[in-house]
Parts: C-alpha cells; structure tokens; sequence
C-alpha cells in the first residue's frame, strides 16, 4: 500500500537533489559521525606528580607559614577533589615579601654582573625543561585545560620566555639605542588562572632581565604550577628574595598592588579589575602594565581556505575552553559563504572531545572553576534571552567536575550583551557581513582591543583589515600563536604595556635620553 | 595694518588721531577646521601684558570640548592613514607658515608678557622643533618596529600605530613653544588632538590655529579649545572616546585626579614634567604596538 507513494517521494528528491549542483549539496549535508566507534581513553599519568598535602609562602627563598595561619584549598576542576592546600597572604605577609624583594634588589640583584644574572634564568629555563612533565600534568590537573595544550604550549612556552629573557640581561644596552636604562626595582605582579605557569614566565622572565627583583601572585584558582615554580628557582639556587611567589585572593592582589614598597605592578586579568587597579595607583609614582579583557573578533571571507578557516575557529574559541583573553569570541563570516561555514563548524564541533584534561585525546577540558561555569551558564542564558539562536556540541560530559560543551551563537545582534561582553569560555558568537567596510565597522565597535583574525587568500585585503582592525595582536589565517619574541597587549580597553619581544622589556626599565 | 595696530587701535590715541580704526582680532577657538564661538557664550578678558589692549577670549564649555572630539575622531582614520610621508610634508609646511608669520608671533608674545629677545627665541625654537618633528614623521616607525623571529613557520611582524585621539593638557607657562612640543609629536605619529591651550598665556594658541588652518592639515586633526584647566580637566581625562591624555605641569592634585579619571576607559596617561625635549620617544608615547602573524606556507 505504501509502496508507490514511496517510490514518488523518492524520485521527487532525487530531482530536486540533481537540480542543485553537486558541491552546494556537500556543503550543506551535516556530516554524520555517529560511525559507532570512540576513542579509548588515553591518560597521561599523574604518578609522577609529588604534591605537599599543604603549600606555605615562598618569601626570601623558603616556604614560611602566613602570618594568620590561613588555608585554602585549591581543587581539581575536573573531579573536584582538592588538591592541596595553599596558604593564603595577609598584609602582614606582603609585607614581608616586598621587604625580601627590596633587599635582595638593593643587596644581591642590582649588583649582580648583567651576565651573572642572565645565567640564573638560563638555569630556570633548563629546569623547567626538566621538568617539564610533572609541571605539564599538574597544570592540567590545577586548571582543567587539556594535557596535549599544556604539554605543547604552556610549558614549552614557560621556559623559551625564560630562554629569551635571559639573553637580555646583559645585552640592554642595544634594547633601546640613545637611551639609558634603569631597573626599576620591585614589580609586583598579578597573575590570571587561565595560564599559570606562563603568565609566571611573561611576568618574571622579563621582570629578572632587566634587573627587577618581584613578588608575584598567581590566581587562587591555580597556584600549584607557581609554586613548584618557586621549588625550580631554589633548584636553581636563585638568590633569596629575588622572587617571592604569595598566594591568595583579590584581598591579597589589593596588599601587594598598594603596598608603598613596590615600584611597579603588572597586572593580567579582567578589565573590571584592572581599572580598580588604575584607580589605586593614582597618587603614586607607581608604573604598571595592564594586560585586560578581549573580545575579538575573528573574520571569515568568501575567498577564505574555508576549511583552515573553521580549525581557526575551532582554535580561536575553543582553545583553553576559550579561557582566553585573545580568544576569537567574536566570529564575521561574510554572508556569501556563512551558510557553508556555520555547517562546517557545526560538523567539527561534532568531533571535539570534552573531558578528562589529563586524556591525550582531549580537545576542551574543565572550566577553570565553579564560579566561572555560573559565570558562562549566566552568559548562555542571556544569550538565549536576547533572542538569538543557540547550538551546543552534542558530546558527552562527565557527570562530576566543571563542563560546558563548546557552544555558539548564531542571529546575533551587534547589541547583544554576548557579542560585546567577555564570556571567557567556550562560547562563540557569529554575525555575518557584506562589506570589507561593515566587518570592519562591526569588528571595532567594541572597548576591546586585544587581538583579532582574518582569513582570506587575497593578501592585500589582509593588509587592509589587519591594519584597519584597533587591536594589539592580529593573526593572518592563523589564531592563538604565541611566542617569546612576539609582544603581546592591547588597544583602548583590553590594557596597556606590551608583554614580550623586545617591546616586553620597556615596562621593567626607566629610560634616560 | 598689523594685528598688534588692530588691537590696540581702542585705545591708542596716535592711531585714532590719524583717522584709522584698527581692526581688532577675535580670538576664537578651533574645532574641525573652522573658528566657532564657544557654543556656551562665556568669555574671559585677557589684558595685554604690555598695558594696554585686551582679548576677550573663548572661555570653552564641557560641549565645546565633546564637539572637538567629535572632530578629532572623524579625522583620525585619514589621517592616521595619510601616508608618513604626507604627514611629515604638512609638519613641514606647518614649520613654514609659522615662518612667515614670524614677527606676528613675535609681537603678540610680547603681548604676554616676553621680552622682543625671549619672543624671538621662543618663535625660533618652535618652528625649529616643527621641522625636527616633520622630519620623524617617516622614521620613527623604523626605529621602533621589529620582526619577530617566531620559532615557528609565521611570518611576525611589530610596527607602531596611532593611538587615537588625544587630550592634551598644553603647558602653562609657554604660549607657543610648549603648545608645539605637545602637538607635533602627537600629530607626527598620525593621531589626532584636542588641546586645551594655556590659560596664563592663551593668545598664540588661536593664532596658531591660523597658521595650522593654512597648512593643509586637515580639519580636525588639531583642535585648539582656551577656557579653564580646572573646568575642563575633568572632561578631558574621562570622556570614553579619548584614548590618551598628555598632561603638562606638576600640580600634585590635577596629576592624582587624571590618573583617577584615566581608568573609566583606560586612558594612556602621559605625564610631562619637562615638555621642552626633543626626542622620538616623545612620538613613541602616543603610539601602539601592533603584532601580526601570516604563516609561511603554500
């Protein structure tokens, strides 16, 4: 009975199907994945890994206890066991570490040969090498980001910013030509959770080159890798005091950020904080370097490779869960093309796998914490309550821990709180566009001004767009790569100050014309 | 008839006595290229140094300031994207009028309170100081760019770009050598300005104006407002579409306000305690740094 019909539905599709050509119905089919198999699991192991069941203060090169006696816990994102606990910096314990900071400048640091100077960073380098898998592990586990990011980007990276810094050392002199230079003395440093160990590195490698002693501290969320920073620098026989690694919350980034002892602060966190951090500064006489929020925008043109161009996507947001300043929150994918790319980008997102950050296979791991996941879910809701269009990756997600499945966010309006605030996790917004001049209009209607991407095959229109866009960093059909040499900082709002390169140097010296 | 004759024509007999009227300047302010009133209607007199003759100049409201704004930033993307060359030739072509007005300029120093000698210098030293500046226009980017040597296949590459717009605070105590050492840095690197001039010594900035008016810059690139330090300095430092200050003086209380105000938008704040340098780094203050990355590839 249902045969015939059948028959005629059928041969209607088929006509339909061979009136459109051959590629448009490539480009639209969703490819399906479901072919029955997954991966095994494949997890680094954590044997290796020797952690304290408690983390003092690493003040004049010891561990010494807080003044008040305060703990906190540092947990795993992924499974929420804690992993240690880490003493948590009063005032009284700033304090102490800005006094270790300053002798060391005034006795050992500023009166040590140039040279002699570069050779202990030379050291820290070598040891972070070494070590480079016991600290690899632990990020992930500390952080929630996926092991294969953390053992191929953040610590290689840790340690050839070391490597480059300590060249630098004693060769300032050319850095900046008609000018002298001066250390400054101590920086004290404030560090963001999302790279931990390499935000160690930007900070201290420079800071130590240029003849800077410093007190630094890491997130609360992920202090571990610093302070097994702070067991390689007295492997490398680092004088006392040098560095001074205090963990803590806000109250004690506030401590150290007003501390009268200091003589300059790098900030890397959220725009929100480092305008209060402005705000305390006024008065002073204090430096600083701000490294803030972003929201940039990544740009897709018809005569793009499509296909690199969605990895770069699929890089740009996903990334470290998107737990990045640079991320490319913002993607403009020229109209023409848009509907081939989202299905593209749908079909990859297909395949990322979510889960264990210590599983080689994993591509986005843990949100860092439980307050950022309120944070992003917050996100996710206002985005959906504002009207526009909502796709999630379908994977699986362990049932314990921090997750959110890659997400994004198609109809988007330019005044949508998504497309203009920071979300800083895996959640994308996509626009589209006419017009060189509309993406570029839309690209710049934000107060960020940290990175940005376009892709394209036409190299004067990479030209065009990468100088018209106001951002610090921009990447030509490539995202997120970092390196020792490259500086790194923002326009307008996303902060001030370079990191990296010669250009990183700048903010730890004086300058006599 | 010169405009020293003009102004003081009111009151000098010897002028009157031959039959002629001089005509005497309005001191306006200059916002996108054109000589406007202040839209407030205030004014405040400035009385000649030299005892006789006054200005009544604009006193600038808080709108004058945001109009100028408006201004600047229309003209920053042309001119942050004229060509170095370009801009170094109107830098230059500024230095020239300024030359041919010399003994204007001169005079109306005077007028404030410099000697013929000290006027003189002061006039010398600016057009002089233009010229340096012109001739950084297409050189500092060399000096302070840099490729990168990525340990990756990607070509890396560092150069300056303009900040944006820019307040600036013009130094009290000089009328047209500080308010030119403040300006062309900042124009030579391709941003735009809005300067409020100096309340002490306010007569030069106008006319100065005239002589940026004549020298193909384009409208709105240089914006010159006279009025209050005290009123103004609050706009200046936190209006959401400037992108630097440049504050001249010492005043322990103005400095710790901007470097309050500055955080509403993260403002570069650049303090000059001595703003009679010559030096790119002076360029270089109002300067971004831009990275880019291409892979090397097929």
């Amino acid at each position: 009975m249902a045969k015939k019909p059948i028959k005629k539905t059928i041969k209607k599709i088929a006509k339909k199907v061979t009136k459109k050509s051959a590629v448009k119905r490539a480009e639209i089919t969703p490819l399906s994945f479901n072919t029955g198999w997954s991966y095994d699991p494949a997890p680094e192991s954590a044997d290796h890994v020797k952690l304290a069941k408690r983390y003092e203060l690493f003040i004049n090169g010891e561990f010494t206890a807080p003044n008040e006696g305060k703990y906190f816990d540092t947990v795993n994102p992924a499974t929420e066991a804690k992993l240690a606990e880490v003493a948590e910096a009063s005032e009284a314990d700033v304090d102490r570490a800005v006094k270790a900071a300053r002798k060391a400048y005034e006795n050992v640091w500023s009166k040590m040969p140039a040279r002699e100077r570069g050779k202990y960073l030379y050291r820290i380098a070598r040891i972070i090498q070494e070590r480079s898998r016991e600290l690899s592990v632990l990020e992930s586990m500390d952080g929630g980001k996926p092991i294969r990011e953390s053992r191929t980007v953040d610590v290689p990276l840790a340690a050839a910013h070391f490597f480059y810094y300590a060249g630098w050392a004693d060769k300032l002199d050319y850095a900046f030509p008609g000018q002298r230079v001066k250390s400054l003395g101590v920086a004290g440093q404030i560090i963001p959770w999302n790279f931990p160990l390499l935000m160690a590195a930007w900070k201290i490698a420079p800071a130590l080159a240029t003849g800077n002693t410093v007190v630094l501290k890491p997130a609360e969320t992920t202090p571990l890798t610093a302070l097994k920073l702070a067991e390689i620098l007295q492997q490398a026989e680092l004088p006392p005091g040098v560095v001074n690694i205090i963990t803590g919350a806000g109250a004690t980034g506030a401590a150290l950020v007003k501390h009268p002892g200091i003589d300059k602060v790098a900030f890397t966190g959220s725009t929100d904080v480092g305008k209060i951090i402005q705000r305390a500064l006024a008065g002073t006489s204090k430096k600083y370097t701000l490294e803030l929020g972003g929201k940039s925008a990544n740009i897709i043109f018809e005569d793009a490779a499509l296909d690199q161009a969605v990895e770069g996507i699929v890089n740009g947001i996903f990334f470290n869960q998107g737990h990045v300043c640079c991320a490319g929150s913002r993607l403009y994918v020229q109209e023409s093309v848009a509907e081939t790319v989202i299905r593209k980008l749908k079909d990859r997102m297909q395949t990322l796998i979510v889960g264990d950050p210590l599983d080689k296979n994993t591509d986005v791991g843990a949100i860092n914490s439980k307050m950022q996941l309120e944070k992003i879910e917050e996100y996710l809701e206002i985005g959906r309550g504002e009207g526009a269009d909502f796709y999630q990756a379908p994977c699986p997600v362990p049932k314990k821990g921090y997750w959110c499945r890659p997400t994004i966010f198609t109809g988007v309006a330019q005044s949508h709180r998504v497309s203009q605030e920071e979300i800083f996790g895996p959640v994308l917004t996509i626009q589209t566009f006419r017009t060189v001049e509309e993406a570029l209009e839309k690209a710049n209607n934000s107060p960020y001004g940290l990175a940005g991407g376009v892709w394209t095959d036409k190299g004067s229109k990479i030209f065009k767009v990468s100088s018209a866009i106001r951002s610090g960093v921009i990447w030509g059909n490539t995202y997120n790569k970092f390196d020792p040499t490259s500086p790194f900082g923002g326009y307008k709002e996303s902060g001030l100050g370079r990191e990296g390169g010669l250009h990183g140097l700048k903010p730890y010296l004086e300058m006599q014309t | 008839m010169s405009a020293r004759d003009a102004n003081e024509s009111v009151k000098d007999a010897s002028i009157q006595a031959a039959g002629r009227l001089g005509i005497a300047k309005t001191y306006k302010i200059y916002i996108d290229g054109k000589f406007p009133r202040t839209e407030s209607g205030r004014y405040f007199e400035y009385a000649f140094k030299t005892g006789t003759g006054s200005a009544n100049l604009c006193w600038s409201s808080r709108k004058d300031f945001r109009d100028a704004v408006t201004s600047a930033r229309g003209a920053f993307a042309g001119w942050a994207k004229a060509t170095a060359f370009n801009r170094g030739q109107i830098l230059y072509r500024i230095a020239e009028m300024l030359e041919s007005r010399r003994s204007q300029f001169i005079e109306e120093l005077t007028w404030q309170g410099l000697s013929t000698l000290e006027a003189e210098k002061e006039v010398a030293t600016s057009i002089d100081r233009l010229v340096y500046f012109a001739g950084w226009a297409d050189k500092y980017q060399q000096v302070y760019s840099a490729v990168n040597p990525v340990s990756a296949s990607y070509f890396n590459f560092s150069i300056l770009e303009p900040t944006g717009v820019v307040s600036i605070l013009a130094p009290e105590e000089s009328a047209l050598l500080g308010l030119v050492s403040v300006i062309a840095p900042v124009i030579a690197g391709g941003n735009t300005c809005v300067v409020l001039v100096s309340g002490e010594k306010p007569l030069s900035a106008v006319t100065f104006a005239e002589v940026l008016n004549s020298s193909d810059l384009p409208g709105g690139v240089v914006n010159i407002l006279t009025g209050q330090r005290k009123e103004l300095l609050a706009h200046m430092s936190t209006h959401m579409d400037v992108n630097a200050l440049v504050y001249t003086g010492s005043n322990a209380e103005e400095i710790k306000t901007v470097q309050l105000n500055v955080a509403t938008n993260v403002k570069r704040l650049i303090l000059l305690k001595d703003w009679n340098r010559e030096n790119p780094n002076l360029i270089q203050d109002t300067q971004e740094v831009k990275t880019t990355w291409h892979p090397i590839g097929i």
